[in-house]
């Protein structure tokens, strides 16, 4: 029998009963593949507010024996991460919180989601902070660029270690800010480096103050990172020179940018990681997503037909909970056809930076391995 | 021939114990110390001579080979061509390794089902024959390529490389003994037989860690069990320097190794038997004096049983 079920076979449940089983146990009840969201307050109504797509996106609670608790069990694959809010129905008011139940928190730029983990799934070890690991730095540089017609901050993360003697690889990261707080993005450089499962690089985290635009193939972006942020950071920092020591990254939009960019301009970025990319096409007949993917979508219709060879290695992934995942799946074949080595990874999340931020291992280390069997300190 | 005696000590960089063993025998006076497979950061000693009370004296060789290469063009290029044989070697031996190695787990994974009593361990022999004889030969394959390169391009005798074998030589003369750091270890195996250093030493101690234990070995093994790619199969990368006899050195082990996974312990202790397959976590320490180990603190040695023991046990 289920926690709850167990105390819905009490005889009579009173508030000291509700009291003694919110304290003994964490909530969201976890139970194999059962997921058990609970709420407690006076509500005329509570709804589960959830990004998976394929599922209804609101679920509603029942209250449990005429008492203030409100619940709801939904069956979450083992491995999951789910971000979600709850919310409440009071009169004509509707208020979307995050779970009083349960502390984990998962942040994006639009603030916080509560987040509960199915069973199996556990925060990779090389996401927090390793002691032991040397520590990069994170340096700001200004460009101005004559494609957008103003300056752009970049900022460059260094490794631990670095030296003026020694060339290094180079990853252009898009929405680099946020990959620096949402997806822990530093701290993961600095463990993977000191594990020596990554190359020692240098990364430049660019940003956009336009980026559904800048991102959507937009001519000025290939020229901006090609004729400008590159020739910059070769002035600037020793990186190697040949495109298999260089690398585009980015999620959502960003992982348009990547591709788009090693399309216009091949040759260039041996190594792209696309997360979660929004690469959105239609078969037939127009797209449904609204015009600000319209230059997606022209973009991919003319990729899929003359994909050329933007680079020589991509390490693709997306979450199966995300409305994405068909064309991330279609679009392995399609970048296999032109020669180049893929890597593709699903995983039980969504289009989310906590989903990023634990396949970085897995693209990092792909793209980029370190010496790991080599290196013994 | 192997050496007189070799301290072998576990990683320094958070617990350092060298100072003790040099202390424990009682050695006066300056101590050389390579630090080539730091690599360009060679030069950045600081902390390695602070612990050793300002007595070190590096002797250089990463610096000294880009020099040479500088110099000496034709061997520059004689010496990436070799790099590349064994490169390639490499990949070779690894696609052949990887396939007898699955086997041998496989069978491994099949001894307690029922129905194969008896039967299997006959089959785990002869797949670890077949992994030692694997081994054996790409050993033997490398040591070939080196000889070529050695008969036809004669490096000691090549102004470049004689000129600063004889500072060295003259360097270690004033010293103690020699301390060879960890780092890159094929950067620090082609280093220090580039310039013959163990040769030039007249019988001073040496004190080893890390890579640096590795390559003072008869045969270097690579190794780690949890690489975010690929299988972690241990392989061997060649024949070491040889100033010791026996013992298949294995730093950070506590972190590289699946030591708990028994079959994983087993299969490794078997294929390198009888050598002394030694795990040399921090604070380790490792004597070789007349042709034996002994074992001081905390050296465990990995089991044909699958269980770990310590060293001397």
């Amino acid at each position: 029998m289920s926690l709850l079920g167990d105390l819905a076979a009490k005889s009579h449940i009173g508030p000291a009963d509700i009291d003694a089983f919110l304290r003994s146990h964490r909530f969201p009840l976890v139970e194999g593949r059962t997921v058990t969201f609970v709420f407690v307050g006076a509500a005329d109504e509570v709804r589960l507010r959830h990004w998976i797509a394929g599922l209804p996106p609101s679920q509603i609670f029942t209250r449990f024996h005429d008492s203030p608790m409100w619940t709801l069990s939904i069956d979450i694959p083992e491995g999951s991460r789910v971000e979600y809010k709850l919310e409440i129905v009071r009169g004509t008011h509707h208020q979307l919180i995050q779970d009083p139940l349960n502390e984990e928190l998962a942040r994006d730029p639009y603030g916080a989601n509560s987040v509960v983990f199915g069973a199996g799934y556990a925060r990779p070890d090389w996401v927090g902070h390793d002691t032991e690991a040397r520590l990069g730095e994170i340096q700001e540089q200004k460009l101005e660029s004559a494609a957008f017609g103003d300056t752009r901050d970049v900022l460059v993360y260094v490794p631990a270690r670095f030296r003026t003697t020694r060339r290094y690889p180079l990853l252009v990261v898009h929405d680099g800010p946020d990959y620096l707080k949402f997806a822990s993005l530093r701290t993961v450089l600095d463990n993977l480096i000191h594990r020596l499962e990554v190359q020692p690089m240098v990364v430049a985290l660019t940003g956009s103050p336009n980026r559904l635009v800048e991102y959507a193939n937009d001519e000025r972006h290939a020229r901006f990172l090609v004729d400008e942020l590159l020739p910059m950071m070769e002035s600037r920092y020793p990186l190697l020179p040949q495109p298999a020591a260089r690398g585009l990254m980015g999620a959502s939009f960003g992982g348009v940018a990547s591709l788009a960019t090693a399309w216009r301009r091949p040759g260039v970025f041996g190594n792209l990681l696309l997360q979660s990319g929004s690469f959105v096409f239609t078969d037939i007949g127009p797209n449904d997503r609204g015009p600000v993917f319209d230059p997606v979508v022209r973009f991919m219709s003319e990729f899929r037909a003359r994909p050329g060879r933007p680079a020589d290695s991509a390490y693709v992934s997306c979450g199966t909970y995300e409305a994405l995942i068909y064309y991330n799946r279609s679009i392995v074949p399609l970048l296999q056809s032109t020669g180049m080595h893929v890597r593709f990874t699903e995983s039980r999340d969504g289009h989310n930076w906590e989903n990023w931020r634990d396949r970085l291992r897995e693209g990092l280390t792909t793209l980029f391995p370190g010496q790991l069997m080599m290196v013994y300190e | 021939m192997t050496h007189s005696r070799v301290v072998v000590l576990g990683p320094q960089r958070l617990q350092p114990t060298l100072s003790d063993a040099v202390a424990s025998l009682g050695l006066r006076g300056r101590l050389a110390a390579v630090t080539a497979g730091w690599e360009e950061r060679e030069a950045e000693d600081q902390e390695l001579s602070a612990h050793l009370s300002g007595r070190t004296v590096n002797l250089a060789l990463y610096e000294r080979a880009d020099g040479v290469f500088r110099y000496d063009t034709e061997l520059h290029q004689a010496t990436r061509a070799r790099q590349d044989r064994i490169r390639r070697s490499q990949e070779l031996y690894r696609v052949r390794l990887s396939h007898q190695l699955e086997a041998a787990r496989e069978l491994l994974r099949r001894e307690t089902r029922p129905g194969y009593e008896g039967l299997v361990p006959p089959q785990v022999e002869g797949a670890i024959s077949g992994l030692r004889a694997l081994d054996d030969e790409h050993v033997q394959r490398i040591r070939s390529i080196h000889v070529e390169f050695e008969q036809r391009w004669k490096p000691f005798e090549r102004e470049s490389v004689a000129l600063q074998r004889r500072e060295l030589e003259a360097t270690l003369a004033d010293c103690a003994g020699l301390c060879i750091a960890g780092g890159n270890v094929g950067i620090l195996l082609n280093r220090l037989r580039m310039f013959g250093v163990l040769d030039l030493l007249r019988g001073q101690p040496i004190f080893a860690w890390s890579a640096g234990a590795m390559v003072l070995t008869e045969r270097i093994v690579l190794f780690h069990d949890f690489p975010p790619q690929g299988a972690g199969d241990p392989e061997v990368l060649e024949a070491g320097l040889g100033a010791v006899s026996g013992l298949v050195a294995l730093p950070h082990a506590d972190k590289r190794l699946a030591l708990g996974d028994a079959a994983r312990v087993s299969l490794f202790a078997r294929r390198f038997a009888p050598d002394l397959c030694a795990a040399l976590p921090a604070r380790t320490r490792l004597d070789w004096h007349e042709l034996r180990w002994s074992g001081e603190s905390g050296a465990r040695k990995l089991c044909a049983d699958g269980s770990l023991a310590q060293v001397g046990a």
